[in-house]
């Protein structure tokens, strides 16, 4: 288990590597103008370029380059130009809480209602209840997230003034944190809901057919007991991936248009001002900090697996 | 539901038999119309004895096996008739009351040990999970230390060791042999095995055969043997079931079946048996043709459309009567006189389908 881990870990890294390395290319060499003045802003006087020039070491080799630019994004010295002079790494640790509030939430309002849903739709496949839970599901995956999140601040802060209306509270509130928080946890977690429940439904359909279920069941255990331990069980491993994905996006910029919408002033806030201003810094700190969010969750989500799954244990150690 | 002559179970011991099969029926519901998989089945099981269920895929063997321990309950299955276990009717049980019959009185073992275990649980988690699902006040402890007993009883070779170990650990033969110690955990009166050795390579089966003629032996444990080779039931059964279509066929002891054997299908099973005894044949004989579809049945004779011996009378449903003057206890379909069955089913010397050229 332990070379398991190390090995996870050292392939994780590997890819955080490979990720920063893509990211500098993207945004400092394959365009064609001079990345310095687009660094520098739309407004910038030559004097600024030239020391962003310096600054970001555009005046040395590329590896070179790569590595100050590196140094300055996880050392926290990466300033914007377009966006007041400010300090990147610290707007980005700034928005943490409110983007982690946001999406931890969601995340545990999706899994926790996405895995009854998908448990009830399967336990009860073709019946009434399923196909109630089926059309819900659907309605869930197609609602756009900005028509929903009008809809939910029409009704249940302008019309019936249940929610305040936007804005985030710090976590040494609770009450307020929770009040501003419910409807966009709501917004962010009813597609997730939808998507989840279906395809726990169609994994737990599967399972069903095993013939370790039937062995279950000639035990004598309890029909529940086979639903729960068995057929659950060996259903949410498909879940445990996505969620791994999911969250990690979420986390990393997923959560961008429902921040955006209650005004939440979080990571993504942050990236859809930078790309409004076209502020190329900002943009390229937050591509790493999702791409690390990503990452460590897909690294987490290997060891949920072989929690899960021993096969994969075994599969790893003996390669 | 008559008990008609047809019908009439093999006489019973003294208290009545320990498991009763009486004219079971088990249909279901399908897109296509109703498949009727098993059609009336009546046996007897004795304590200690092995009674073999031998038919081709599709005849209803272990439809009826998993009917037993209501395993084919479903809102598109049909059931009809009775299974009584010491005298106690099991089909009109409900799911919880049958629950404690499964495992503890009648244990299953399936065709498969490389599927029918949970990959995500190790082989001892499982067994203690059949241990306590019928005795709660056993301790976690306790039950593991049962595992490690159980699994040692069955052949596996450092349980204490073994008994942590996750399923694709195991190999095939020892996956079979720890389904095995799953269903003797609550000591069963009833053992159904499924097709056991079928996934098995040649060695390991026998050991698994002799595993279970072991069991049967020294614990007095009833089995049910369900299978398509003739050549396990050779080894360990007792009393034989032949099934085709959903029906018996043919019944008797081991030796009625192997030595003189009534109807065309049962003969045709046999022939195919490859016999290290007799000469060797040009080709393996076979039964030509597939068995018929549940969905449309042919009339009379289900074996009439692929048997050589067809005549005017199989255009009748055929009953499972004793035919033979001398043995009231061998059961066949077959319409034609035991005299006329003498003389065909020797084919080239031995027992065979064929139509004698």
């Amino acid at each position: 288990m332990l070379r398991f881990v190390v090995r996870r870990v050292v392939g994780a890294v590997a890819v955080l590597f490979a990720i920063s390395v893509l990211v500098f290319l993207i945004f400092n060499v394959v365009p064609a103008t001079n990345p310095a003045q687009r660094i520098a802003g739309k407004n910038a006087n030559p004097q600024l370029i030239e020391n962003v020039e310096k600054e970001w070491g555009f005046d040395k080799s590329l590896p070179e380059q790569y590595w100050t630019q590196m140094k300055l994004i996880f050392t926290g010295q990466v300033t914007s130009y377009s966006q007041a002079h400010i300090n990147i790494d610290q707007r980005i640790l700034e928005g943490i809480p409110a983007t982690a509030s946001l999406c931890i939430g969601a995340a545990i309002i999706w899994l926790s209602l996405g895995i009854l849903f998908g448990y009830l739709s399967a336990i009860r496949a073709g019946g009434l209840t399923d196909r109630a839970l089926t059309v819900l599901a659907l309605v869930g995956i197609s609602m756009p997230v900005f028509w929903l999140a009008s809809i939910l601040l029409y009704y249940f802060t302008y019309k019936i003034e249940l929610f305040p209306s936007n804005g985030y509270e710090p976590l040494s509130h609770p009450g307020r944190w929770f009040s501003h928080l419910i409807l966009p946890w709501i917004t962010l977690a009813v597609l997730f809901v939808g998507f989840y429940s279906r395809v726990l439904r169609s994994s737990m359909l599967d399972v069903m057919n095993e013939d370790y279920v039937r062995t279950a069941r000639a035990k004598g255990l309890s029909n529940r007991r086979v639903m729960v331990r068995h057929v659950l069980r060996n259903s949410l491993i498909p879940i445990i991936t996505l969620f791994g994905l999911d969250f990690g996006a979420v986390i990393g910029g997923g959560a961008i248009v429902t921040e955006y919408l209650f005004n939440i002033e979080g990571v993504g806030l942050f990236t859809a001002e930078a790309l409004k201003q076209q502020d190329f810094p900002s943009i390229m700190a937050v591509a790493m900090f999702g791409a690390f969010f990503i990452v460590l969750f897909n690294t987490l989500v290997d060891f949920a697996y072989a929690y899960l799954d021993p096969r994969i244990r075994l599969g790893t150690s003996a390669a | 539901m008559s008990v008609t002559p047809e019908t009439a179970p093999v006489t019973a011991g003294a208290g009545g038999p320990l498991l009763a099969v009486e004219n079971l029926r088990v249909g279901f519901a399908t897109e296509d119309g109703r498949v009727q998989a098993v059609d009336g089945v009546n046996f007897e099981l004795e304590a200690g004895e092995v009674l073999a269920i031998v038919g081709e895929s599709g005849s209803g063997k272990s439809v009826t096996a998993q009917t037993i321990i209501g395993l084919t309950r479903s809102p598109n299955s049909h059931i009809e008739g009775s299974v009584r276990l010491r005298g106690e009717e099991l089909t009109t049980q409900s799911e919880a009351q049958l629950q404690s019959v499964r495992g503890s009185q009648i244990a299953m073992i399936f065709q498969d040990p490389m599927t029918s275990l949970n990959p995500v649980y190790t082989v001892g988690r499982q067994i203690v999970e059949a241990i306590r699902a019928h005795h709660s006040q056993v301790g976690r402890k306790e039950a593991h230390a049962q595992a490690i007993e159980l699994l040692g009883a069955v052949g596996i070779p450092e349980p204490e060791r073994r008994v942590d170990d996750y399923p694709h650990e195991f190999s095939g033969g020892m996956r079979q042999r720890a389904m095995i110690a799953m269903g003797l955990a609550l000591e069963p009166s009833v053992l159904i095995a499924d097709e056991p050795t079928t996934a098995l390579d040649v060695t390991i089966q026998a050991q698994i055969l002799r595993l279970i003629q072991d069991l049967n032996r020294g614990r007095g444990l009833a089995t049910i043997l369900i299978t398509h080779d003739l050549g396990v039931v050779a080894e360990v059964a007792d009393r034989v079931l032949v099934m085709y279509a959903g029906k018996v066929v043919e019944q008797g002891t081991l030796d009625d079946i192997f030595y003189d054997p009534q109807h065309p299908y049962t003969w045709g099973l046999l022939g195919s048996l490859t016999r290290l005894d007799r000469p060797r044949p040009h080709r393996l004989p076979q039964i030509s043709g597939a068995p018929p579809s549940l969905l449309r049945l042919p009339s009379g004779c289900a074996f009439r459309p692929r048997c050589p011996h067809e005549f005017a009378e199989c255009k009748e449903v055929p009953g499972l009567l004793p035919r033979l003057p001398e043995d009231p206890n061998h059961l066949d379909r077959c319409q034609l006189t035991p005299e006329q069955k003498r003389r065909l089913r020797e084919v080239e010397g031995r027992i065979g389908l064929e139509e004698p050229a």
